[in-house]
């Protein structure tokens, strides 16, 4: 039990200190492959270090709401981050947030965020946040048809139980995962903002979606949600990672070797997961706001042809 | 307390109910009458409440019917507090004791209370009869009554006629559904005219079951607000007084449901497994088309009255898995499926009373209803925004609220459908599941949008402007109803627990005692499948929250400085050109909107050169409206123009038309021989 609250607690600190570092090494390999030379991997800590000692400059109209939200967004998807198992599974608050809980506390921080693009009332808010909710809208559903997926298959919503099963006998290429993976790429990709359904370098009024919501932060506002967006990243990396590529995992509770073979193969996972995002990012244009919703309707579609299939091959016993 | 002394504290409850109703005519001409009646109320429903509460958790209630000599020359009314019925009773009577609260501080802004007071504890006490009757009569009384009650306080405001076509239109959805529930009872009355519960229940139906199920979805389906029959809600809902319309939207809707469980799983039998069917069609289509059609909206009350038609339809979702996993020989699935939709009707009712409670002082301080006339108001009325946010997140079903809960539970049935035995069911239940997904999520972006230009932003109308905070009553009841929302979202385990005896009554099964997992947290199969502590993660969110704030303002910056918006160069010349409620739903309305509401933007331009105004015209159509009622009113106008000539008959042509009337009825019974 003592480990399992040790490993818990590694992980909670373990996210909040790698998430920068996944940012940092994407934008590194996104100039590398642009041929520039692009700034540090360590670059984004010195960034939050510099704007959180930052005064915060807020709009003369804004509310409360405004001021605590970073800070709602920021727990929200921590907690969420912490719950999904990086190098070790078997964590203690697995059994209080299962992968659902997981997807719904990251609406809970979105909720709040477009709330606060609203709270000041130009039109840069509000419309960032109408097309967050808008692609959210799709997106969710999308996340929650690969849960469905992932969670028949393996009898449980529980992440750790999850990736047990994907790591025991019996689980091999399947028909309804590959279709659920491609869905939770899809679904990461409009999630986290990134290339071709929203820029995160943009400052370009009309292509800004997740930026225009959070024009008006500043100084630790400010650094406080970009480190939840990039923790956002690392989670939505350590899921995909957790699901379906689970070897390496330890166990809560085992021994230091096994920890730094879990470590080791984590840190390996969110490399090469973080090289793939980019390689994509850079390959492929942005789209129009108005292609997004189809995009997602792919992501969509599949989760649903996962579930349904998986409906159709469990023969009841 | 034996079973019968609370069946009759609950009688009493009642008859309490209808003497203020009576009292209500005169006191409320009284300076301070109003005030009388809603705490008195308040106070008769916490009791009933807990009254209901006592029996819910003390097993062997719901025998020892109270008789009353009332009722049909055949019949007696029979009362009684049985699981399923002491579950709806809390239910509904400690939203209602709350909302009266409220009304105590709301009511007194009413310019006419007379046309408002009298009806309140009628109609409050009719949702009780219904819910505790136990035989038919009484609960088709209570049913009809407690129809004319709200529409009396839905026509209370008669000045608009939009309020009496509300009027109107409810009246006649009203009196369709009690017709085809009467008709329900009917048939499983069977020919010896059986009405009590108890008989029904032992003699098999003289119909087929299948008439039962249709009729029992239509007319308990017409009150709840099951696409295609919503058409009323809002129309009706909106019109009523704000405490009144928190009662129909959040309670009565309630009742409708209860009468569709106790006709469908209590008085009809087993269940065939096509039962389903119908149910989770008619229940993923109103979850999608409610939240659409409250996206669209603009109105405040509407869209809340639109956005019941969704729960309604989540709700129903639950039902239907019950249903079919009850057909299917897997009772603690049912089990579970049934607590959640009970559950999720107990947070409805909380979170829609709530929020109607919200927009009823909105409009009390503003005089508006309209969100693209509101703005701003979290600086002018602090304590209701913070109430409203609550509401807002847990009808969004986000954690660590109540919604979430019940829609996590709805989940882990869905998840449990494979195992069904019929192939059609499990075919429909993935697609019912990702309906479900895409109205929670589409909901979030509607309370996003209700919020925000409520609350947010700034002032888009002088009234919106000079809106001062509500009355300490209404501000008490809303943070009471908030307070009720986090509670029954971080310790779910008590509410399933007690619903146990109505699972076990109507499917046959329960789930696992929640009060012996560790930690508060709920595990409704078990623990290793799936499990959700829900005060663990509202006190891991806080934690993270408030630590992060002091680390960060302790030890890096707390300096604050106010300053203008960024407006890149080009001031905003008037509020009025913010985001409103339509641009932020405009971009949902292109990706459904074209398809489902048939949504058309007619845009006029001036030539280049003339100065006169741009339009933007949109247009939408309600499938409900344009496929099945306008050929229905066109039909009934057409025939009444044809038969009106009927009106202006001699006396000699009546005597022929009797005569042959009678000719007639003689050689059809004569063929019938």
């Amino acid at each position: 039990m003592i480990r399992g609250w040790h490993t818990q607690l590694a992980q909670i600190v373990l996210v909040l200190l790698l998430a920068p570092l996944l940012s940092g090494v994407t934008r590194k390999i996104k100039s590398r492959l642009l041929r520039r030379r692009g700034t540090s991997v360590f670059q984004p800590y010195r960034d939050l270090l510099k704007l959180i000692r930052k005064e915060a400059v807020v709009a003369e109209n804004s509310s409360w709401l405004f001021r605590t939200a970073p800070y709602i967004v920021f727990a929200t998807t921590w907690l969420a981050a912490a719950l999904v198992p990086t190098f070790a599974t078997g964590l203690t608050f697995s059994a209080a947030a299962d992968v659902i809980v997981i997807v719904a506390l990251l609406g809970t921080a979105r909720f709040f965020l477009a709330l606060a693009g609203l709270d000041v009332g130009t039109s840069f808010g509000g419309i960032g946040s109408s097309r967050e909710m808008m692609f959210a809208s799709l997106a969710e559903p999308a996340m929650l048809l690969v849960v469905f997926t992932v969670a028949l298959f393996a009898g449980s919503t529980q992440l750790s139980s999850i990736s047990a099963h994907m790591t025991g006998p019996g689980v091999g290429l399947n028909i309804s995962l590959a279709l659920a993976l491609i869905a939770l790429i899809i679904v990461s990709i409009a999630e986290n903002a990134r290339v071709p359904v929203d820029n995160p370098a943009t400052h370009l009024e009309l292509t800004m979606v997740h930026e225009a919501m959070i024009l008006e932060y500043s100084g630790r506002h400010l650094a406080v949600i970009e480190a939840a967006a990039s923790m956002k990243l690392l989670l939505y990396v350590s899921l995909i990672a957790c699901i379906f590529t689970p070897w390496g995992t330890t166990v809560a509770g085992s021994g230091a070797v096994a920890y730094a073979i879990g470590l080791g193969s984590y840190l390996l996972k969110l490399a090469a997961f973080g090289f793939m995002l980019v390689v994509f990012e850079t390959a492929i244009a942005k789209m129009r706001v108005f292609r997004v919703p189809e995009f997602l309707s792919v992501a969509l579609m599949l989760g649903l042809l996962g579930v349904i299939l998986l409906f159709i091959s469990r023969v009841p016993q | 307390m034996t079973p019968f002394l609370l069946n009759q504290l609950a009688a009493c409850g009642i008859g309490l109910l209808l003497l203020l109703a009576a009292l209500g005519v005169p006191v409320s001409r009284l300076s301070s009458g109003s005030r009388l009646i809603y705490g008195s109320c308040a106070l008769v429903c916490s009791g009933l409440a807990a009254v209901a509460l006592y029996a819910l958790l003390v097993p062997g209630s719901g025998t020892a019917a109270v008789e009353l000599p009332i009722g049909l020359p055949l019949g007696r009314t029979l009362l009684a507090l049985d699981p399923l019925s002491a579950a709806f009773a809390i239910i509904v009577n400690l939203a209602t004791a709350i909302v009266s609260i409220f009304a105590i501080g709301y009511g007194r802004h009413a310019a006419e209370p007379q046309r408002v007071v009298p009806f309140y504890p009628a109609f409050v006490g009719a949702m009780n009869i219904v819910l505790l009757a136990q035989d038919a009569f009484s609960f088709l009384a209570g049913w009809e009554f407690m129809s004319l009650a709200s529409w009396a306080l839905v026509v209370s405001e008669d000045r608009s006629a939009g309020n009496l076509k509300a009027g109107l239109v409810y009246l006649i959805m009203a009196t369709g559904g009690a017709m085809t529930l009467l008709l329900a009872f009917g048939i499983l009355a069977g020919p010896e005219g059986a009405y009590s519960f108890d008989t029904m229940r032992q003699t098999a139906a003289a119909g087929p079951a299948a008439i039962v199920l249709a009729l029992a979805l239509i007319g308990a389906g017409s009150k709840a607000g099951l696409v295609p029959l919503h058409a009323w809600l809002p129309l009706a809902h909106p019109a009523a007084p704000s405490h009144a319309s928190a009662l129909m939207s959040g309670v009565m809707t309630k009742v409708a449901v209860y009468g569709f469980i106790r006709i469908v799983f209590d008085l009809a039998g087993p269940p065939s497994w096509w039962w389903s069917i119908p149910v989770l069609i008619v229940a993923g289509i109103t979850a999608l088309l409610g939240v659409l059609h409250a996206l669209m909206e603009h109105d405040l009350k509407r869209l809340l009255a639109y956005h019941t038609v969704e729960n309604i339809g989540i709700i129903f979702i639950g039902l239907g898995l019950a249903l079919a996993f009850e057909a299917g020989g897997l009772p603690v699935a049912a089990a579970l499926a049934l607590i959640a939709a009970i559950f999720h009707v107990f947070n409805h009712s909380l979170f829609k009373s709530l929020l109607f409670l919200g927009a009823g002082a909105v409009l009390n301080a503003t005089g508006e209803r309209d969100m693209e006339r509101l703005g701003g108001l979290i600086h002018r009325m602090p304590v209701t925004a913070f109430a409203f946010l609550v509401g807002c997140i847990a009808i969004s079903a986000l954690p660590p609220f109540n919604g979430f809960v019940s829609e996590w539970l709805t989940f882990q049935a869905i998840l449990l459908s494979p195992q069904l035995p019929q192939w059609i069911p499990r075919l429909l239940v993935p697609a019912i599941g990702a309906t479900l997904a895409c109205s929670a999520a589409l909901a979030a972006a509607c309370f996003v949008k209700a919020f925000g230009s409520t609350f947010l932003g700034r002032a888009r109308a002088a009234a919106a402007n000079t809106a001062v905070e509500t009355d300490r009553w209404s501000l008490g009841a809303m943070l009471l109803l908030a307070a009720l929302c986090l509670g029954a979202g971080i310790l779910p385990g008590f509410a399933i627990d007690s619903l146990a005896g109505v699972s076990e009554s109507l499917v046959g099964a329960q789930l696992a005692a929640q009060s012996s997992q560790p930690w508060l947290r709920i595990a409704p199969i078990d623990p290793v499948r799936s499990a959700y502590n829900g005060m663990l993660v509202f006190a891991m969110i806080v934690a993270a929250a408030v630590l992060t704030a002091i680390v960060v303002r302790r030890f890096a910056s707390h300096g604050l400085r106010r300053s203008p918006a960024w407006d890149c160069g080009f001031p905003e010349a008037s509020p009025v050109a913010q985001y409103s409620s339509s641009s932020f739903a405009q971009p949902i309305r292109r990706v459904f909107g074209s398809v489902v509401f048939r949504a058309r933007e007619h845009v006029t331009m001036p030539k280049p050169g003339d100065t006169g105004l741009a339009r933007l015209q949109l247009e939408l159509h309600d499938i409900a409206w344009d496929a099945l009622y306008d050929p229905v009113i066109r039909f009934v106008n057409v025939a009444a123009d044809r038969l009106n000539a009927f009106q202006f008959l001699t006396i000699r042509k009546y005597l022929m038309l009797v005569f042959a009337a009678l000719v007639l009825l003689l050689v059809i019974i004569g063929a019938w021989r």
